[in-house]
């Protein structure tokens, strides 16, 4: 350990930022999974191009991974960066407004030459130009000295070398934080053990940073952050992603069902696909489609024959399959339609979340073909949401929409693992005969969820067509029937209404129970929100908040919890979704605080909102 | 099989619904639905195990006439629907119905993938080269030129030809029939169900009302039929069909000799593609029966085997132990 000064914090954030080609993606996840291994709570955010490899030392090209971690609970992972990591002046002048004043800069020298400067904009060396006198500015010349440290490896050309230089600023950072190294390790070992002379080259840029910060005058202290009071238990990291891949293949084992996944490869959803793709010995297929329309079909396809049908998609995809869901509405089969909300419209943002698919679930088809809607709030819940939206489709025969987004995709938390006993029960069945005397009908439904029986081809004698058409009540038939069409509309309204009562009801966060004044959230606002409400009480306010997991059906007190406060505060990364909803459907005069920039909410700023509303 | 578990000898009856036929009268599917009927009997598929599913179009209502599972899609997405059923269950004897502009033109995608893929599917595609559920617009098989009532000048696309478009997506079976010649038409489906793999068939499907006499030249001019036949020189009345220089199929007087012997096995698909060539625009005249049946690995086995590999390797998948993969921690 250090033998220099040690300073404990509370808490903090870093921001690794570099060329999209630097590594700053597995620098950061290293230092991560170091840091949860130390006990710290943690929330991350990876912020990274939709270019592979956008022109190298560009502003386009920046690459960015924030970590907060803390000695207590945190929501988010953090509004502004104590301290910046940047391996090329791109990456400094694309993330410094972010950095407030005093805080700790530790800059590449190396990159700060004449073609960068110019490539990142700088009229002058930032370096030298005394712009940066507000901040403590550490200057290490990683490049070089990674080279240095490099010399005496064989079988590596220059090039190979200069790209350990992100573990040399691992190690550093490592250093600086007393975090683990044996983790890392390993960790190089078993990536990199196929080319060892890779390996050996990683492994001794990573120590020579770690000793670095040791040695080096440069940095007089290091830091201590003591592990976080959470919760008895196992714990691991998760991004939303695997939670939610995770939470598909529970459902599936709960349920008794083989999982099909129909996908077609799509930012940010690609690596729920790949994740599923690796757990065939769950009996999961999966299927990587023509199209996405295609792999919404095939999904639908495998529901028909009796398996849990899955597609997974972003906003440009789930346009093009709501066609398909349409037909799974008339059909009344279950599907789940999962929808990693990125920055729109069209192509958009690939890379960068939003909430504007709300009312495309919602509303995003021909006719009125109500659809069930389900959000997830953090990347670890997203495992939880999965399964409540496969539990709905069961119960109901009813394609549901799962929204996630590219914060929760991409993010990570600490994730208390869950007991599998303790996870709930999804029971289906299928039709095994007649439902009427010596007939089967297809559309007889069950009398509480209204819900047609699932009968699947090979069960002898329940032989019945299926398809777009309208269907006649009760027998399935196909009808131009005029009031049979208005009741089915109506009964199909109704049971998806219904499953209000078979969800939980709103939960309302207010302490001592005296706030006028509530912030109503959904999906990945859920961190913000939650630290802006904590910093507007610790400043002596009151204030009630309330999360939505659920958004269609609302849970059934949604209307008397948004009556019961003066004031109703929706923020959301949309220009007002579900404040539309909300006014639409209760009456009442919430506001919104929105903003649609493909960057989550800074608690900071729903702060300043709240505290707004509540002093009004 | 009955309840009493003796054999039942199921009849053309036993596959028709109750629901009433309701194409033009005259139409050239009903010909077809007839010969799918009587000919599911000598399947021994009991009908629970059998699935029509189909898009939208005239074609796409076969599967309310058949009495087993059905469903009716939308318009072009059959073959994609068909692919996750027919793969979560091998077990399933899978149909799939359209028409020329639900298959190759809205569905032209979704076909082809099948097709490559090989997915365990029958596909019927009845081809009567114009759009008649929606009255009468060109489809992407009617040919150059054709005056509807959306090219009132005549079309100017060139028109797909589906068993080309078929050969070259790599499907493993290929084969066309005619409405109107029954025993042919239940030949050629007896070789698809034979076939494990996507079997596709090109049914020539007169449209009385907005397309009469599409196929005249092989329906009323019996003359033009060239029955293919695996392992016999290819032969219709005085002529045949002789493999030219260029590697293309021409017609020839029979007497000339040096005929093309059929080889549907054939692993190489240019013959069969060069026989898919010959066309009532190029020669006056057609082949029908099996031009390519080729093995090849069926999707739903791949997807089987990987489970069963990694079940091999891995064991029987354990979720709390997936929980509790990676990097955890206690804390207590």
């Amino acid at each position: 350990m250090s033998s220099k000064p040690v300073e404990r914090l509370d808490r903090v954030i870093i921001r690794f930022a570099g060329d999209s080609g630097d590594g700053m993606q597995l620098t950061g996840d290293r230092f991560t999974s170091e840091t949860a291994l130390m006990g710290n709570d943690l929330a991350t955010f990876p912020d990274y191009p939709a270019e592979i490899r956008a022109p190298a030392g560009s502003l386009p090209g920046v690459s960015g991974f924030q970590v907060h971690f803390a000695d207590h609970d945190i929501f988010t992972p953090g509004d502004q960066p104590n301290v910046l990591v940047a391996m090329n002046p791109a990456a400094l002048k694309a993330n410094l407004k972010d950095i407030p004043k005093g805080g700790t800069l530790i800059v590449n020298t190396d990159a700060f030459n004449d073609r960068n400067l110019q490539k990142a904009g700088y009229e002058s060396n930032p370096l030298t130009d005394h712009s940066l006198d507000g901040f403590h500015v550490h200057e290490v010349a990683l490049t070089s000295m990674t080279i240095e440290a490099l010399k005496e490896v064989e079988g590596i050309t220059s090039r190979e070398a200069e790209r350990s230089k992100n573990f040399f600023a691992l190690g550093l950072m490592l250093w600086l934080y007393h975090r683990p190294t044996e983790g890392t390790l390993a960790f190089i070992e078993q990536k990199f053990g196929k080319s060892p002379a890779i390996a050996e080259a990683n492994t001794r840029a990573f120590r020579a940073g770690y000793n670095y910060g040791e040695t080096s005058e440069d940095f007089a202290v290091s830091y201590e952050i003591a592990p976080a009071q959470l919760a008895p238990g196992r714990y691991r990291q998760i991004t939303g992603n695997v939670a939610l891949s995770y939470g598909l293949v529970a459902a599936s084992k709960l349920a008794n069902l083989p999982l099909f996944l129909g996908a077609y490869p799509i930012t940010p959803a690609s690596s729920i696909l790949e994740e599923l793709s690796r757990y065939k010995n769950f009996g999961v297929t999966t299927l990587q489609a023509e199209d996405e329309i295609a792999a919404c079909g095939a999904a639908l396809g495998a529901s028909f024959g009796g398996a849990l049908g899955v597609t997974t998609s972003a906003g440009p995809g789930i346009v093009l399959k709501a066609e398909m869901v349409g037909l799974a509405v008339m059909l009344e089969l279950p599907l789940v339609i999962v929808d990693v909300q990125r920055a729109g419209p069209s192509t958009g943002m690939p890379t960068k979340p939003e909430q504007t698919d709300l009312l495309l679930a919602l509303y995003g088809r021909n006719g009125e073909s109500p659809v069930p809607v389900v959000a997830a709030s953090s990347p670890s819940q997203c495992f939880h949401a999965a399964i409540e939206a496969v539990r709905i489709a069961l119960k109901y025969r009813t394609p549901v929409y799962l929204l996630s987004d590219a914060a929760l995709a991409n993010g990570s938390e600490p994730w208390l693992i869950p007991k599998v006993e303790d996870l709930p029960v999804i029971s289906t069945t299928f039709a095994t005969g007649p439902n009427d005397g010596d007939v089967f009908h297809p559309y007889k439904r069950d009398p509480e969820t209204l819900a047609r029986p699932w009968a699947i081809p090979g069960t002898p004698g329940l032989e019945h067509r299926i398809g777009g058409l309208e269907k006649a009540d009760v027998t399935g038939g196909i009808s131009y029937d005029p009031d049979n069409h208005d009741h089915m509309v109506r009964l199909r309204a109704q049971k998806i209404a219904n499953i209000a009562a078979d969800i939980p009801e709103l939960e309302i966060d207010d302490p001592d129970g005296e706030a006028r004044v509530l912030v109503l959230g959904w999906g990945s606002t859920y961190g913000p929100i939650g630290a802006a409400v904590r910093r507007v009480r610790a400043e002596g306010h009151k204030v009630a908040s309330a999360h939505l997991h659920h958004l269609s059906p609302f849970p059934r007190n949604t209307g008397e919890v948004v009556r019961r406060y003066d004031r109703v505060l929706i923020p959301e990364m949309n220009t007002g979704q579900l404040l539309q909803l909300i006014r639409a459907e209760f009456l009442v005069d919430a506001v919104g605080y929105n903003r649609v920039r493909g960057l989550p909410f800074r608690s900071a700023e729903l702060a300043e909102a709240i505290v707004a509303l509540v002093g009004s | 099989m009955n309840g009493k578990g003796g054999l039942v000898q199921l009849t053309a009856k036993d596959f028709k619904s109750d629901q009433e036929v309701r194409w033009c009268p005259g139409c050239g599917d009903y010909a077809i639905l007839n010969a799918v009927q009587g000919f599911m009997p000598e399947l021994g598929i009991p009908r629970e195990k059998i699935v029509f599913v189909s898009g939208i179009g005239c074609a796409a209502r076969f599967p309310y006439y058949m009495e087993t599972y059905g469903m009716h899609s939308i318009h072009g997405r059959a073959p994609a629907i068909a692919t996750g059923l027919a793969t979560a269950r091998p077990d399933l004897s899978v149909w799939v119905i359209g028409g020329d502009g639900d298959m190759l033109s809205i569905g032209g995608n979704h076909l082809i993938h099948a097709l490559r893929r090989n997915v365990n599917l029958n596909i019927l595609l009845l081809n009567n080269r114009i759009y008649g559920l929606t009255k009468g617009q060109y489809s992407p098989t009617s040919e150059r030129g054709k005056v509807t009532k959306s090219t009132p000048m005549g079309s100017i696309d060139q028109p797909f030809n589906p068993l080309s478009v078929a050969i070259g997506a790599e499907a493993t079976f290929v084969a066309r029939a005619i409405d109107t010649d029954k025993k042919e038409l239940t030949e050629v489906l007896r070789a698809a169900v034979a076939h494990r793999g996507a079997s596709f068939v090109e049914i020539f499907q007169n449209c009385n009302i907005y397309n009469d006499g599409a196929f005249d030249f092989v329906r009323e001019q019996k003359e033009n039929r060239i029955y293919l036949k695996a392992g016999e020189p290819i032969v219709f009345g005085e002529r045949g069909v002789r493999q030219a220089e260029d590697g293309s199929a021409e017609v020839v007087a029979a007497s000339e000799g040096g005929l093309l012997v059929h080889d549907p096995s054939h692993v190489e698909p240019s013959v069969a593609f060069a026989l898919s060539r010959l066309t009532y625009e190029t020669v006056g005249a057609t082949p029908f029966g099996v031009f390519r049946s080729v093995e090849r690995p069926v999707y739903d086995e791949g997807v089987a085997e990987q489970i069963r590999i990694s079940r091999e390797k891995r064991g029987e998948g354990d979720l709390q132990a997936l929980l509790y993969s990676g990097d955890t921690w206690e804390i207590s």
